[in-house]
């Protein structure tokens, strides 16, 4: 299972996690964990996601994402897990 | 599991800190496509490229996209030329066709730029190799995408000074041919010392004939990441000061692991070297130039900048070397001028001059890399300045590169723009003493002794 993580940033608001959410559950992404805090107000998120029931392609989730988050003033990334697997773990 | 601390440091240093994997490189053999019929050769050259690297690009984005770290270039280096055209090349001329078709094929396969057009001479010339650079002049000026680099020492060979005193009318040339672009086509020509087997940056790449039929390099970069973490740690001792450097490699190097496993899975091509390199651009923020700031020198150039740059070459060395299976190419930090800011703007402060930058590549992993000297500046000086740094490369047991840009019709006080990755330089002084009796002196200079260190 190729593991997907998903982070968000930005201005803390009503509903960025739902609209979130509503997308992943939309397009067939299964969350398997969710951790989130404030800090300075800023909005920060990530999320452990499992794609492999999804139509798309990550390339594709990770720029519709991408454009959800620029309408709500939010940096949304799209990272296959394997990468910060390997930057932070020997 | 990763925590969220852990992502968000990942996301900044791409986002923020402009880490990016600088470059995939599939290093190709031409050896079984040698015949003495140079249509044919050509044809051989042209099916060989883009049947191995059809996919290169493709796959190249697809891990872009999949793992959102930026892959920017994709790249292809070759045998040298000057081998895999000796005998079907009767003139300069010949060469250059081969250029042609090294072009057409880098642009078939999308990448953008191919790396080869090159003679190892660190000994002496073959008349094949002496026509090969005899044409680079036509082939860089006729082609958009070819590179060309010619080694003309080693630490075990000595240096050929034959061939150095040609470079010097050659790199003049090549400049007049491409006046009209601000003599670009020096851009894309190195002279080395000790060149490497499977560097995978240009201008210097080739495919050496140590290595095996088909290999992916990658070459990774983040001195704006190094930069950040290093912001952290100000007015810290030398061993805080390291260990960051070290840690930020690591991080960094891993990176290039990833994405190298994994295009050379996707390619099903064998995976061969990282080289961990510093290599800057010219955005603001991914600059070598700013982590000698950031440790504590008030520009580039100022004393204390070989002490500086040395000990950030060791330890971007050493925090690499343990995140990757198989390190190689250049690997260390580069310091060109045009295509870092922070290098710029130390030469516009009058901080930072040629003699320096010749002692900084005593310490750095290449040479004098992207600087722009007056287009009336004398074809022996041009050999000097060459033979001094193969010397230091030759004396040191290391790698050094000459990358000069003659500028025709300009000189001190104006400035070039080269655009895109290449950045845009201010013209530097040349030292306007002769050299020539010295250049004029044929045949080579012997090895150097390998007892009696002192």
């Amino acid at each position: 299972m190729k593991r997907v993580i998903i982070t968000v940033v930005g201005k803390d608001a009503v509903g960025i996690i739902a609209k979130v959410c509503t997308y992943l559950a939309q397009n067939q992404v299964n969350i398997l964990d969710i951790s989130q805090t404030i800090v300075g107000g800023y909005f920060n998120m990530m999320m452990v996601t499992d794609p492999a029931k999804s139509t798309k392609e990550t390339g594709e989730i990770a720029d519709e994402l991408d454009a959800m988050g620029k309408s709500m003033g939010l940096s949304i990334r799209v990272m296959g897990e394997d990468i910060f697997n390997a930057m932070h773990r020997i | 599991m990763i925590n969220i601390l852990e992502a968000t440091e990942t996301v900044k240093m791409i986002t923020q800190e402009n880490l990016d994997v600088r470059t995939i490189t599939m290093g190709i053999s031409l050896l079984d496509c040698i015949t003495s019929d140079l249509a044919q050769l050509n044809e051989n050259i042209y099916s060989k490229i883009t049947t191995c690297a059809k996919d290169l690009v493709k796959v190249g984005n697809e891990i872009e996209r999949e793992y959102g770290i930026p892959v920017v270039n994709k790249r292809i280096s070759v045998t040298p030329i000057g081998l895999v055209g000796a005998s079907a090349c009767r003139t300069p001329e010949d060469f250059v066709s081969i250029a042609q078709t090294l072009d057409r094929a880098a642009k078939e396969v999308g990448v953008n730029f191919l790396g080869g057009f090159s003679a190892v001479v660190s000994k002496g010339m073959t008349p094949a190799e002496e026509n090969l650079i005899r044409a680079i002049p036509r082939a860089l000026a006729s082609t958009d995408f070819v590179c060309s680099s010619v080694n003309v020492g080693s630490t075990k060979t000595g240096i050929d000074m034959d061939a150095i005193r040609l470079l010097g009318e050659i790199i003049l040339e090549t400049a007049r041919l491409t006046k009209e672009q601000d003599s670009l086509g020096c851009a894309k020509l190195v002279v080395f010392c000790n060149a490497p087997d499977d560097n995978p940056f240009m201008a210097g790449a080739f495919h050496g004939v140590t290595e095996g039929d088909t290999v992916i390099n990658v070459g990774v970069s983040g001195p704006g990441v190094v930069k950040t973490a290093l912001e952290s740690v100000r007015g810290e001792n030398f061993e805080v000061l390291c260990e960051t450097i070290k840690k930020t490699a690591f991080k960094v190097t891993r990176v290039g692991q990833l994405v190298a496993q994994e295009a050379s899975r996707r390619l099903g091509v064998p995976f061969g070297i990282i080289d961990l390199s510093l290599a800057p651009t010219p955005a603001i923020g991914d600059s070598v130039a700013d982590i000698l700031c950031e440790i504590g020198l008030e520009y580039a150039g100022a004393p204390g900048t070989t002490a500086a740059l040395a000990l950030l070459n060791d330890q971007v060395k050493k925090g690499g070397v343990m995140a990757s299976s198989y390190v190689g190419g250049l690997s260390g930090a580069f310091i060109p001028v045009s295509e870092d800011q922070g290098m710029i703007d130390a030469v516009e402060a009058g901080a930072l001059h040629l003699e320096k930058l010749e002692a900084m590549t005593c310490v750095c992993s290449v040479g004098l890399d992207m600087i722009a000297i007056p287009g009336d500046t004398k074809a022996s000086s041009i050999s000097g300045i060459i033979a001094d740094e193969m010397a230091i490369g030759m004396v040191n047991q290391k790698t050094t590169a000459v990358r000069l840009i003659p500028v025709i019709g300009k000189g001190v006080g104006e400035s070039v723009e080269f655009g895109g990755l290449l950045g845009h330089a201010p013209i530097m002084p040349v030292n306007r003493f002769s050299c020539e009796d010295f250049i004029r002196r044929q045949g080579r200079i012997p090895a150097p002794i390998h007892s009696f260190k002192n």
